[in-house]
């Protein structure tokens, strides 16, 4: 018996699985988490009131319906601010600016800080050193500070505000992409795309981020939550544009009259503590069903 | 080569079994694995990734990962006592003192942080309560028995100052800390060069000479189980498939897997011929245990596989801890392998 | 070089400087591959065997320019790499091509088997997309993949099986070189076998040229025709198959082929134990590399470098003694 008769044909143990394609794992495994489950429904709900709402209920935030400070109840549930405007339609028309404003400052932020953090992990060197100075640089300022001089100087735009915020939060981005790059970079698949003649700019796009990806989606869900908040200050200081209503804007507006109207404040401050907590709970199971180690259970 | 009969074992391990639950399902990693160790004997364990050689250590110390895993069979006896019945206080004072292990990976074993003197002194204090000073001394004593040179310098450095070599010596000096009667090494010269592991080699005969240890080596390499072994195990899937003495499985293995297992491993000769001779392989790929295994486990892959090996063979005893779970040796028709 | 060569390295150096280890000290130099010298013929299999460190792996980056030379001339093919510019080196990408230790490593997680095989089509822009996709279904089968694996990720395949979709990618522009980075290694027993003998069959259908780096003497027996023994970075010792496991002459290939465990007691014969380790590539010891581990080392060892010379037909050894050949 010296090796000459044919192979047996064996069943290897990929082709009697059903190939396990990975974002049908990730997506049992997000599934499988009740609380990121509750989370994404909430944020569901939250973009349909944004998208349909305002058609629903048709009435202007800025409208005057009655007297001023008037707590909830027929026929306004949410009450009246201090100059007796809806504050449920305030909630309402809200919505949408204020989940445009998350997620186009967010996506500002995540274009800049992903592109230089990838640039300088992957090209490392002198544009390393530079490029992690300029983000040093854009770190030790402190960011309300900054966005306000640059809303101070550029007036208070919806535009503006969404570019003031995403260049003054893009740099913890820049790091983890960069760290990820470097981490990335030498394992030996990279070397192998670069055997074959692969030139930078794909070997980039298409080998090192795709790679990077599930702790960029993990910080750029807990951004989302961080941009709201940090519109909500912004609005607080009365530097966003003042003829679009967002919950930020609702709650600086009203800050004086808490203690005579809590409703006017409350209710908009927890659709900003709600939605942040859905996204918080997305990011939070997209972590974990991402995570290779979790697989296979 | 030592005698192989006559000592009282000092390891015993008897029916040993282990499940694991896998996406509601129960899968059998180890299978009725049985075998004994005497004072001064190194059992070699051999098999590739994934055979379950690893899960016998660890079942040992009872140290699988519990859930998933569980022991579902069998006995471990160390000088009579039951390590599968013992409570928990009394296995955690076993390992590490009466059973130690040393690991593959010498470099994410030691804890990086701290000086390998404070990682020696540590187990010393925490398995015998003596003082700092005194656990120090004996860290000191300790890297001069694994010769390591200038032992009282050395018990400052980190980890990171030492070569693969040098702490796989330290994991050693660790492992001898409280004098075990047994000693498991899982893999111990894999990540390091040659010329160093036939040093860890010469370091864990002449530990070995002068204490009397059992050694249990888990490898999947059979140079490794030749330099060392006394007796080996041939383990495939989870199954004991063969045993004998290191003669018996390097002469004449009966285990169609520990046969072909033998002639794929090239190897040196003084005198190679001109011509590239074809490596005998075993074709196909280990099982996946998840599936379930019916009949023999290495069926799919046997040359010599017949209708009857849909039925699970039994062991077929050839001696004295000599024993085959194959069909064909039940029969007495055992080909040998021609080399 | 002649015509035979395909390949050819003169006096290769790649030493990386490091960062200071304080503000004001200088930078030290980790010389990895420290004035190597060797050649390929076309069809041939040259293995380079040495420890951990030793420089062999980066020394088979250099020749692909995978990382940068900093001294000396790597010829391919009657070109001069070092001398090409970004384009024209990846062009010669396509004739050049490297297999990694690591089949868990090599292979992009996010990229299915057939893509994999299939990038190297793409990037080189070879065929037409329909072209490309029979390419890789023939390159599956010269491999020993089957057609249903193709749209499998790595994590789904054994590391035999990964190491084969490396293997297919590495073939799929039809190169003339393939650096084969100690392919087997990280494979257990059993599958080392079908892979030696996969890159085995593939060399003499395809008539490749192969440089094989290995630690395992064993493998680097059965598989290649030269050998060059590294240590330190440079050559120790260098000759055919035969030539060398039969008469082995350097103090430091005696060392290393009597540290491999014999499978029957009648190897076990003379045993030469290396003591301590490799010394850093960054403070490299004067004089011979090897006298701070060899049993023979005199006092001229610890001052002058010995040159690589050719001690019998076909035979280099870098020694200043006549270590006799071992007797048969």
């Amino acid at each position: 018996m010296n090796g000459t008769h044919p192979p047996p044909e064996l069943p290897f143990r990929e082709e009697t699985e059903a190939p396990d394609i990975p974002w049908q794992v990730t997506a049992r495994m997000f599934y499988a988490n009740k609380a990121a489950v509750l989370g994404l429904i909430g944020f569901t709900v939250i973009a349909v009131v944004g998208l349909f709402g305002p058609a629903i209920l048709q009435a202007d935030p800025f409208d005057i319906v009655g007297a001023p400070l008037t707590g909830p109840g027929e026929p306004r549930p949410m009450g009246t601010d201090y100059l007796g405007r809806d504050v449920l339609a305030g909630m309402i028309h809200g919505t949408r600016p204020t989940l445009m404003m998350a997620v186009t400052a967010t996506g500002f932020a995540v274009l800049i800080g992903i592109s230089i953090g990838a640039l300088a992990g992957f090209y490392g060197g002198r544009l390393d050193n530079l490029l992690m100075r300029i983000t040093e640089f854009f770190q030790v300022l402190p960011p309300l500070v900054f966005a306000m001089v640059i809303v101070a100087i550029f007036g208070a735009s919806f535009v503006i505000v969404i570019l003031a915020i995403g260049v003054t939060t893009w740099t913890d981005l820049a790091r983890l992409t960069r760290a990820e790059v470097l981490k990335i970079k030498e394992r030996e698949f990279v070397m192998a795309a670069r055997a074959i003649g692969m030139r930078n700019r794909p070997l980039i796009v298409g080998v090192l981020l795709p790679n990077a990806l599930p702790p960029l989606v993990i910080a750029v869900t807990l951004q989302v939550g961080f941009t709201i908040i940090y519109e909500a200050a912004l609005s607080f200081l009365g530097l966003t544009d003042p003829e679009i209503m967002t919950w930020g804007r609702m709650i600086g507006l009203s800050r004086d009259f808490f203690f005579e109207a809590w409703w006017s404040v409350t209710f908009p401050g927890l659709a900003i503590l709600f939605t942040t907590l859905c996204i918080a709970l997305v990011g939070d199971g997209l972590n974990d069903a991402l995570n290779p180690r979790l697989r296979g259970r | 080569m030592p005698a192989v009969t006559g000592k009282p074992p000092v390891l015993e391990v008897d029916g040993l079994c282990v499940d694991f639950a896998v996406r509601r399902k129960q899968v059998r990693v180890l299978s009725d694995i049985s075998f004994t160790v005497g004072r001064g004997e190194t059992l070699g364990i051999i098999g590739e990734s994934g055979c379950g050689k690893s899960m016998t250590a660890l079942a040992l110390l009872r140290m699988i990962p519990s859930p998933p895993g569980r022991i579902t069979a069998g006995r471990v006896l160390l000088d009579g006592e039951d390590l599968i019945q013992v409570p928990e206080k009394r296995i955690r004072a076993i390992r590490g003192g009466e059973i130690s292990m040393v690991f593959q990976e010498p470099m994410t074993s030691l804890n990086p942080v701290y000086t390998i003197g404070n990682q020696i002194a540590e187990t010393i204090r925490r398995h015998k309560g003596i003082s700092g000073a005194a656990a120090w001394k004996e860290a000191v004593d300790l890297l001069d028995m694994v010769h390591i040179p200038a032992p009282e310098r050395r018990v400052h450095e980190y980890p990171h100052h030492l070569s693969g070599g040098m702490r796989q010596r330290v994991m050693i000096a660790m492992a001898l800390a409280c004098e075990p009667t047994v000693l498991l090494a899982d893999e111990p010269t894999t990540a390091l060069d040659v010329t160093v592991q036939a040093q860890i080699f010469d370091l864990l005969r002449e530990i070995q000479e002068v204490h009397g240890t059992c050694i249990v080596l888990i490898t999947h390499d059979f140079g490794a189980v030749s330099e060392m072994a006394d007796r080996v195990l041939v383990m495939y899937a989870g199954h004991k498939v063969e045993e004998g003495t290191l003669d018996e499985i390097s002469g004449e293995p009966r285990h169609p897997y520990t046969q072909g297992l033998l002639r794929s491993m090239p190897e040196i000769v003084d005198d190679p011929a001109d011509i590239r001779e074809r490596l005998p392989e075993i074709p196909g790929t280990v099982p996946d245990l998840l599936r379930g295994l019916e009949g023999c486990p290495f069926a799919p892959r046997c040359p010599s596989a017949m209708p009857k090996c849909r039925d699970r063979p039994g062991y077929t005893r050839l001696g004295d801890h000599r024993s085959v779970k194959c069909w064909l040796a039940s029969e007495g028709t055992g080909d040998r392998v021609g080399s | 070089m002649t015509k035979r060569h395909l390949l050819a390295v003169d006096d290769l150096h790649v030493h990386y400087r490091l960062a200071r280890p304080h503000l004001f000290g200088a930078r030290p130099t980790l010389r990895a591959v420290d004035g190597v010298s060797l050649s390929v013929e076309r069809g041939r299999t040259l293995g380079l065997v040495g420890e951990s460190g030793c420089g062999k792996t980066t020394l088979g980056l250099a020749v692909l320019r995978l990382v940068e030379p900093t001294g000396g001339t790597v010829t391919f093919d009657g070109m001069e790499l070092r001398s090409l510019g970004a384009e024209a080196l990846l062009d010669v990408r396509r004739r050049m091509q490297i297999i990694f230790q690591d089949p868990y490593s090599s292979l992009n997680p996010r990229q299915n088997a057939g893509d994999i095989v299939r990038s190297p089509l793409d990037v080189q822009r070879v065929g037409s997309p329909s072209e490309r996709e029979e390419r890789v279904a023939e390159l599956f089968s010269l491999v020993g993949l089957r057609p249903n694996q193709r749209n499998l990720f790595p994590h789904q395949f054994s590391g035999g099986q990964r190491q084969r979709i490396s293997i297919a990618r590495a073939l799929a522009l039809n190169p003339d070189l393939i650096v084969c980075d100690e392919p087997v290694s990280a494979l257990d027993v059993a599958i080392q076998a079908q892979i030696l003998n996969l890159l085995g069959e593939l060399q003499e259908d395809l008539h490749l040229t192969f440089v094989f780096i290995s630690h395992d003497l064993a493998v680097v027996q059965h598989i290649c025709d030269e050998i060059a023994v590294m240590y330190l970075g440079v050559l120790v010792e260098k000759a055919s198959r035969r030539t060398l496991f039969r008469s082995p002459r350097h103090p430091y290939t005696r060392a290393l082929l009597s540290a491999v465990p014999a499978r029957r007691a009648s190897r076990r014969t003379e045993r030469i134990r290396l003591e301590g380790d490799i010394p850093s590539p960054i403070n490299i010891p004067p004089g011979c590399r090897f006298h701070t581990r060899c049993a023979y080392a005199q006092d001229r060892c610890r001052v002058e470098v010995p040159e690589l010379v050719e001690k019998a037909p076909g035979h280099w050894e870098a020694c200043h003694f006549e270590t006799s050949p071992r007797a048969g």
